[in-house]
């Protein structure tokens, strides 16, 4: 038994959870999430560098909930996400148990504080496809990008993979849903396609933990995680803040700093 | 007509295809982009893929666009003018690379938008289309066309259906007059040919057992405890929806300012927890379980009941597009088993 | 005559109730004459201005966008334009990362005492909005991906 499935063993035995939130292997060489519920199930688990999708998105997902207080394996990613629902107050610290796994190691961690020190030792890793595309992205001129998102959002048919797949959408009603007044076109042509996505990178600004799970979510391949971690490294860069590190952060947009550049304002 | 055979070479197909977007039909095709292949307008046949497995998206968007126009209106003066679509102004397109399963999906969707009151936008979109398929020498761990009345030689739904046959060179089936119609233009490009046994070029498809059963036993599995389990780690968006060739939901929104707008026709999913939300607040599929219930249901049990046929046909795109690996064909499996068990006395 | 001879930019003023609001009457009032190519939006306070009005007005044919409300530390609420200059930030940013031309969205504090300088950032915008021709990168969108 591996390392991980001694410690979800246990965790269930003792009560300490009542449902594990892990990868299990899927169809055709790909993993996907299992819920181990019983002892006798850890031999599901499995932890390797397939298990990147962010499986904190479940916390949020009614049926799941019910099952009772979970302990859920977490890619760095994922422990950064947790940081920053605890910081939206969405989850309370209490109520989930993390077993937080990085190549062969797993550690537990059980409050806050061991959330924190785990996150800081574990920086942000971008994959090198998207710092090809960010790369080559900055040598543009507007006019360049623009036809580049352009092209690649033509790709888009809004089946909202990212948003399902991302932790930090967790509003029961999005506002691309919104239709009272109704801000952004449902329909997936280019306007109403470009809306989408600005809004949820300007709703991602300063809380987008850049776990990568819409990017790999996107049926049509379209480097959509680009957007979000654009407005979040903009918030850091601009205002120091970064997301998914303390869970006492205050929120980097609902708040302000009296000297905030405004270089740009007449 | 009865059906023609030729032999065509894949240089002169190149010749062919080039002809076409010369002499003013549009062709679309698969192109690829990244890692993924969707169906393109085409102006340089050296841009199609000739990938083995069929395009990340299906072509369903020829029939039936994810955006559609069917009316806009504009204020003028004191009264309002409405333009209605023509349908009449649908061009002549050549839809080439269809697989076999995708060609049976355009006739079941055509089948399934003229049922009732015939839906002229889609109806006249099928009438100007001519598919040149290609059948599948290749399936994967995904495809189960075979079970879900198609086949990688099936010719259901395509004019020409090409088979390569080895070096370099397809055996043709001219199914239709169309097909015999776009050909004429090109005569020349191919020999004559004769009824030829193609199967030993056909991919080898794995059967899927459990669908032969699998939509009478759906009809008294509504209550059942199944569609819990299997619908938990369903993340609830709608690529399974938006890349099948079947699946037809739509949204009508109208959509500009008092003085200017339109009135579209847009993709839906059953998966959103939107999509059956009332004004009330009220959802009666509350949650994914009920929503990938309906999902299966109305491919399997509700289609089948109305058209004969079931709402798939096994082209696996669903399962490689799902983050949540929510794999079609072992779900229909592990749903007929849990049925079985359920329901023994 | 040519488009440019011709060419009269629509601009979209977003302003504050309480300073820019208050600011662009004064220039009225002191009988300051300037580009008359603006329709001015009153809102309550700069902190309400989304982004989204922003993109509305974008979408239904703005050339020019100038957004305005009261200087830092005089927010009739206190921090309204504080919280409103993070966001303009980052939307700048995105919009910047997205390709499209920044020239055409103005920012401005502009107190209910500075008349002068109202008719000055409005003319400032509308010679530049008319050097950069019509709007088309946003309105062009219209037209994409619709059968």
């Amino acid at each position: 038994m591996s390392a991980l499935q001694v410690q979800a063993g246990e965790l269930l035995a003792s009560g300490k959870a009542e449902v594990v939130i892990g990868y299990g292997e899927g169809t055709r060489g790909r993993v996907r999430p299992v819920f181990v519920r019983t002892r006798a199930d850890v031999s599901l688990l499995v932890f390797d560098g397939r298990c990147t999708a962010n499986l904190t998105v479940y916390l949020a997902k009614p049926e799941v909930g019910r099952m009772g207080k979970a302990a859920i394996v977490a890619t760095p990613g994922a422990v950064r996400s947790l940081i920053q629902l605890i910081a939206e107050h969405q989850v309370d610290p209490g109520e989930v148990v993390v077993l937080a796994a990085d190549d062969d190691a797993v550690t537990l961690l059980t409050d806050p504080a061991a959330l924190e020190a785990y996150a800081a030792a574990h920086p942000v890793t971008i994959p090198p496809e998207a710092k090809a595309v960010t790369e080559s992205l900055a040598r543009m001129s507007a006019q360049e990008r623009r036809a580049f998102w352009d092209a690649e959002l033509s790709r888009c048919f809004k089946c909202y993979a990212c948003r399902s797949a991302c932790a930090l959408c967790y509003c029961t009603r999005c506002i691309t849903d919104m239709n009272q007044p109704q801000w952004v076109c449902v329909a997936p042509h280019a306007l109403g396609v470009m809306e989408w996505h600005l809004n949820r990178a300007m709703h991602m600004a300063g809380r987008c933990v850049q776990c990568g799970s819409c990017t790999s979510a996107c049926p049509a391949g379209i480097p959509i995680g680009l957007l979000a971690m654009e407005a979040s490294r903009s918030v850091e860069k601009e205002f120091g803040a970064q997301a998914g590190l303390r869970c006492d952060a205050p929120p980097a947009l609902s708040s302000f700093a009296a000297d905030d550049r405004e270089s740009f304002i007449l | 007509m009865s059906t023609h055979h030729g032999v065509l070479s894949h240089q002169n197909l190149l010749k062919l295809l080039s002809g076409i977007t010369a002499g003013g039909m549009e062709l679309y095709a698969p192109r690829k982009t990244g890692q993924k292949v969707f169906f393109d307008h085409i102006t340089d046949v050296r841009e199609i893929a000739f990938d083995p497995l069929p395009t990340t998206e299906s072509p369903k968007a020829l029939l039936f666009p994810r955006v559609e126009r069917l009316l806009s209106f504009a204020r003028d003066g004191e009264s309002m003018r409405v333009d209605d679509r023509c349908a009449d102004l649908m061009p002549r397109r050549v839809l080439f690379g269809t697989r076999p399963c995708d060609a049976v999906a355009l006739q079941r969707l055509a089948e399934f938008f003229a049922d009732g009151i015939e839906d002229m936008f889609v109806g006249k979109r099928r009438e100007q289309l001519v598919v040149i398929s290609l059948s599948c020498a290749v399936a994967d761990a995904d495809c189960f066309c075979t079970s879900a009345g198609s086949g990688p030689g099936d010719g259901t739904g395509s004019d020409i259906l090409l088979t390569a046959s080895g070096g370099e060179r397809y055996d043709m089936e001219v199914l239709t007059d169309r097909g015999r119609e776009v050909l004429a233009t090109f005569a020349g490009l191919w020999d004559e040919g004769s009824p030829a046994d193609t199967s030993g070029y056909l991919a080898v498809v794995e059967p899927l057992p459990a669908l032969a059963g699998f939509g009478a036993k759906l009809a008294g599995a509504f209550a059942s405890t199944v569609w819990k389990d299997a619908s938990l780690r369903c993340l609830g968006c709608g690529a399974c929806a938006y890349v099948c060739p079947l699946c037809s939901c739509f949204d009508i929104e109208d959509e500009g300012t008092p003085s200017k707008g339109s009135r579209l026709r847009c993709w839906d999913s059953c998966g959103f927890s939107l999509f059956t939300l009332h004004t009330s607040g009220h959802n009666p599929r509350p949650t994914q379980t009920e929503r990938w219930r309906q999902r299966v249901m109305h491919k399997f049990s509700y289609m089948p009941a109305r058209f004969g046929h079931a709402g798939c046909v096994g082209c696996g795109r669903c399962s490689r597009a799902c983050p949540a690996d929510m794999n079609l064909r072992e779900q229909i499996t592990m749903l007929d088993a849990g049925i079985a068990l359920q329901s023994a006395p | 005559m040519t488009t440019e001879l011709t060419f009269e930019p629509k601009i979209v003023a977003f302003v504050c109730n309480w300073c820019t609001y208050a600011g662009a009457d004064l220039t009225g009032t002191s009988r300051i004459a300037y580009a008359s190519n603006v329709r001015i939006m009153r809102f309550p306070c700069t902190g309400r201005i989304d982004y989204n009005l922003v993109l509305k007005a974008l979408e239904q044919g703005a050339d020019g966008i100038l957004i305005s409300g009261c200087h830092p530390n005089d927010c009739h609420y206190s921090t309204g334009n504080f919280h409103a200059r993070r966001r303009w930030v980052v939307f700048r940013h995105m919009m910047e990362y997205m390709g499209f031309d920044l020239r055409r969205v103005k920012f401005a504090w502009v107190s209910a005492a500075e008349g002068a300088k109202w008719a000055e950032v409005v003319n400032t915008t509308v010679r530049e909005i008319r050097e950069l021709g019509p709007a088309t990168e946003y309105t062009e969108l219209h037209r994409k991906g619709v059968a």
